[in-house]
């Protein structure tokens, strides 16, 4: 527990440079400005790599896939230089009781000092075997290590809401972590279907460097990427206010990029920093690649209706047929208001911080 | 007990040390395997187990067939998309709608993307640390690295020993940190590593550059799709509207700044795959020339509905043809039939789910299914703390899907079998080329039917495939830019959209050659609602439990036979079942009429 980023960083062949270089993309990447880069490097000088269990549940590994997507920072970077990645079924090395091992020594070396990060969920149906790990159900694996980490992760809307397997009827009684087990232990959601690979590493690069979770909304979520609509930044936006829609796929309006909130796009209720960060680096996201949004980091978005169905349940447009004139009146005030309010926030806390070391 | 032989010529003896390896990592999902040891450490016996099941296909139960996608996409976020396409397939098969030329080639070049990256990604993340040894690459000379690299692909630009000695640096330094991070607790000192050091530290280097270029080909998914993972689909044909130039060309989806950018990323896969990849398969392989276990059925009992033909709904120009070949008899491909209900059925004797008769199989369309979790008792341990499973009884999540009756393989190789034995040009070729360079690198003369049934040829395959995938989508893309300059701008047939236009009951198959094999997807649609929905998928093939009649399937007849070095060190095991490329996600998914906790959800 002696080492630190930089100097792991450093000892790997990476410049002074390339590392002050880094952390002015993260503090870029983390909507902080070019001052916090020196607080970032500082961070990253005198910290130890932090030890993470990562735990699969019931789930696609879409979240493992998306994560490693990352772009700046490169998983790569992540793995080797800044956490320390020692259970992760489904890239490590060790396999059965070799790697069920790890998260006794885990445990026994770093008690209430890991970070626990939860991919998929614990189904409770079947005693809970519908999702086994070395012979005993996965709740039991969860439990076990919650009690023992420092805080917990819940990756993708599996592990924050449930997501598809706790769909209705939900056959397995899929739940997701904060119900599937007792703890105390503060836990921070990052939904989405999966989450967008730079939001999940900037989350792990903003708890490493301020040493604590960023600002929670009121369902556990992280302000600075969910406190926003996709509609509320949306490139489609002005058309949107124009009264300019799809009415159909391939129709003029689609190849012009009208709006597509009349083929169903959930951009209008769904919080997400898909049309700001966009996806893989920036290259697009659903709405520009002309798909709606279908709002796949909301709680239950898959009992919401149909892909295609018109939002009919948006407060500020109170009936569809107002969509047109509705504009950009309330729905922009508000999301204003709340990242200002969360970007206020988070430079006072740093602040805060900074003074009190 | 007595050793038991069967139907499909292997014999079991679950007399000797049982050896359990649960979790199996570095695998989409969960599973489990259990095998039996005699007295020289060779594999008699095994046992293999899908330890997870989600139960997606209830949740599609009334739901509406345009939504369906989306929900069986979320089967898998590795292999993602290739649920997707399959349920728009079966969908559009129901409803008979045909979808636009630029359509299918956009769909077309998504699926190969899927392909090369899941290949790229499967190889250097999750299967090459069976063969590739991190720690080993520590002693190695990076200037011999170098002279390694340039023999084995002069092609590939980043050959110096410099670039090789700054890798060894940062591995060295992430060694001694004594926080191992994903290789903690592996097997580094097992001598079934046999790669020398310089080999170890060039496929070090190419795990790094593959995770970091892995990213750069999913952007074609993002372009087509909106992101990755978990692209959009549409059924009738892609949202991605194409508006070559004029008003607002800049902000539609598809614009000549978004086709040059996909091109671009097909170059990437074509150089990765031709400069690494397959040399990087070849090389290895060639140091693992006396490790030739593991085939099983592989070249030899082997299924594939055929993908990729160069005229859209016409299977004969499939370019990778489909069929089926038993017991090794490559001059005898049978063709399959989807829609047969006397081909294609699933059995449930050996896993937790209960038929009304369960000597019998049921065809997809007509498939039932009933949770029913529990253990055999000849079982070790207790129903929530298993410590050995038995196999004359349940003991899986997973179904056990036979054609006609036959245990089969599916997958890259079963593909690769089947257009080698068809005479396909392009596999042709490009097997007899790598087979000269294998047999070169390692000193040998083996034919393709002894190199490809193993372990190896399963992971040269699928190599092979991604090269083959690559090509294949540079042909796609010339298609589509022809496509668009002959005028033709569709991208969507909204005819059907309605559901009003719609029968009022319709049933439909979609196939696709998802990365790990055969997939098929079943749809029965009433009332413009789904009525039925049933995914048969290729991990439920490979690593299906015995059937009624005692048939074993693939998974476990590839760990047949097979020597094991260190009992404990499940290096050999772990090799062979990642050379099949598991998804547990995607195998264990299956309906049920009669969920239990359905009964208490009220509907709304």
């Amino acid at each position: 527990m002696t080492e630190t980023f930089y100097e792991v960083m450093r000892r790997q062949g990476i410049s002074r440079r390339s590392f002050l270089k880094y952390c002015s993309l993260t503090a870029a990447a983390l909507g902080l400005g070019p001052e916090f880069a020196g607080k970032i490097a500082h961070a990253m000088e005198t910290k130890p790599r932090i030890p993470i269990l990562w735990l699969h549940g019931l789930e696609c590994t879409c979240c493992s896939e998306s994560f490693i997507r990352s772009a700046h920072p490169l998983a790569k970077d992540v793995i080797l230089s800044m956490v320390s990645l020692d259970y992760d079924d489904t890239i490590m090395a060790a396999a059965g009781h070799q790697a069920e091992a790890i998260i006794e020594e885990t445990i026994k070396k770093y008690d209430g000092n890991f970070i626990l990060a939860v991919e998929g969920n614990a189904p409770l149906n079947q005693d809970g075997m519908s999702c086994i790990i070395a012979g005993k159900p996965f709740q039991e694996q969860l439990q076990h290590v919650a009690d023992h980490c420092k805080a917990i992760i819940s990756w993708g809307s599996c592990a924050a809401y449930g997501c598809v397997q706790a769909a209705h009827p939900n056959p397995t009684k899929a739940v997701p972590t904060h119900k599937a087990i007792k703890t105390n232990k503060p836990i921070i959601k990052v939904p989405g279907c999966p989450p967008i690979a730079e939001v999940m590493t900037a989350v792990i690069t903003y708890i490493l460097t301020f040493e604590r979770f960023p600002e929670l909304d009121r369902q556990g979520r992280p302000k600075m990427f969910y406190s926003q609509r996709i509609h509320d930044k949306c490139y489609r936006r002005p058309h949107f206010d124009a009264g300019q829609f799809v009415e159909e796929f391939d129709d003029e309006g689609a190849r012009k990029g009208y709006c597509l909130y009349k083929v169903g796009c959930k951009g209008p209720t769904t919080y997400n920093a898909c049309s700001t960060i966009r996806w893989n680096e920036g290259t697009s996201f659903p709405i520009q690649a002309g798909h709606g949004c279908i709002g796949c980091s909301e709680d239950g978005f898959w009992d919401k209706g149909s892909w295609y169905a018109r939002l009919t349940d948006i407060n500020q447009f109170s009936v569809e047929g107002n969509a047109d004139k509705v504009g950009g009146t309330t729905a922009a005030v508000v999301g204003t208001a709340i990242a200002a309010h969360a970007a206020v926030s988070a430079v006072k806390r740093a602040q805060n911080k900074g003074d009190s070391k | 007990m007595a050793i038991i032989q069967t139907p499909n010529g292997y014999n079991l003896d679950n007399s000797g040390q049982r050896v359990v390896v649960d979790p199996v990592t570095r695998i989409e999902g969960h599973m489990r395997v259990e095998v039996n040891l005699d007295e020289n450490n060779i594999i008699r016996n095994a046992v293999s187990t899908g330890t997870m099941w989600r139960g997606l296909e209830v949740i599609l139960k009334n739901r509406d067939p345009r939504d369906a996608w989306a929900f069986v996409e979320r089967i898998c976020g590795v292999c993602t998309g290739c649920h997707a396409l399959t349920s728009v397939r079966a969908v559009e098969d129901a409803l008979d709608i045909k979808i636009p030329y630029n359509a299918h080639l956009i769909r077309e070049i998504m699926a190969k993307t899927l392909q090369v990256h899941d290949h790229v990604v499967h190889f250097y993340h999750l299967h090459a640390l069976d063969w590739v040894n991190p720690v080993n690459a520590l002693k190695a000379d990076p200037k011999a690295t170098s002279d390694l690299q340039q023999m084995v692909s002069p092609a590939h630009p980043m050959s110096s020993p410099g670039y090789f000695r700054d890798i060894q640096t940062r591995i060295k330094k992430f060694i001694e940190s004594g926080q191992l991070g994903p290789f903690k607790n592996g097997y580094w000192d097992n001598p079934a590593y046999k790669l020398p050091p310089e080999a170890d530290l060039m496929a070090v280097a190419h795990y790094l550059e593959a995770l970091d270029l892995q990213k750069e080909f999913v952007k074609i998914h993002t372009v087509f799709g909106g992101k990755n993972p978990h692209p959009n689909y549409l059924v009738g044909g892609v949202a991605c509207a194409i508006n070559m130039d004029g008003d607002m060309s800049a902000g539609a989806p598809l614009n000549m700044e978004r086709l040059n950018f996909v091109l671009a990323r097909i170059q990437e896969m074509v150089d990765f795959n031709k400069n690494v990849y397959v040399p990087d398969v070849l090389a290895i392989a060639s140091f693992y020339k006396n490790d030739l276990w593991g085939g099983g059925m592989g070249a030899l009992s082997v299924m594939d509905y055929g993908a990729y033909p160069t005229t859209p709904y016409d299977k004969s120009t499939d370019q990778l043809p489909g069929g089926v070949i038993l017991n090794g008899n490559w001059n005898d491909v049978m063709p399959i039939d989807p829609r047969d209900p006397e081909q294609v059925q699933e059995f449930v004797g050996h896993s937790w789910y209960t038929y009304p008769d369960e000597t019998q199989g049921l065809h997809p369309w007509d498939g039932i299914t009933e949770p029913n979790y529990e253990l055999g008792p000849k079982s070790k341990g207790t129903r929530t703390n298993i410590e050995e499973l038995d196999e004359e009884a349940k003991y899986s999540w997973i179904k056990s899907p036979r054609w006609r009756g036959n245990a089969v393989e599916v997958g890259p190789l079963s593909r690769y079998v089947l257009a080698y034995a068809q005479g396909s040009d392009y596999v042709t070729e490009q097997v007899n080329r790598s087979l000269g360079a294998f047999n070169q690198l390692a000193g040998t003369n083996l034919d393709a039917k002894t190199a490809l049934n193993s372990t190896i040829g399963r992971t040269l395959a699928r190599a092979l495939e991604s090269e083959f995938c690559s090509d294949m989508m540079l042909d796609d893309f010339d298609n589509l830019i022809q496509n668009i300059k002959n005028g033709d701008t569709a991208t969507a047939n909204m005819e059907k959209w309605d559901p009003a236009t719609w029968p009022k009951e319709a049933k439909g198959v979609g196939t696709a050659a998802a990365p790990r094999g055969a997939l098929g997807h079943w749809i029965k649609i009433k009332d413009g609602k789904i009525d039925n929905y049933q995914c048969v998928v290729p991990t439920t093939w490979n690593g299906s439990p015995r059937d009624p009649e005692g048939n074993i399937g693939a998974f476990e007849a590839s760990l047949m036979n097979t020597p094991v070095e260190r009992a404990d060190e499940p290096v050999e095991i772990l090799r062979t079942l990642h050379s099949f490329d598991p998804c547990l996600a995607c195998s264990t998914h299956v309906m049920s009429e009669d969920g239990e906790e359905q009964a208490n959800v009220k509907v709304r």
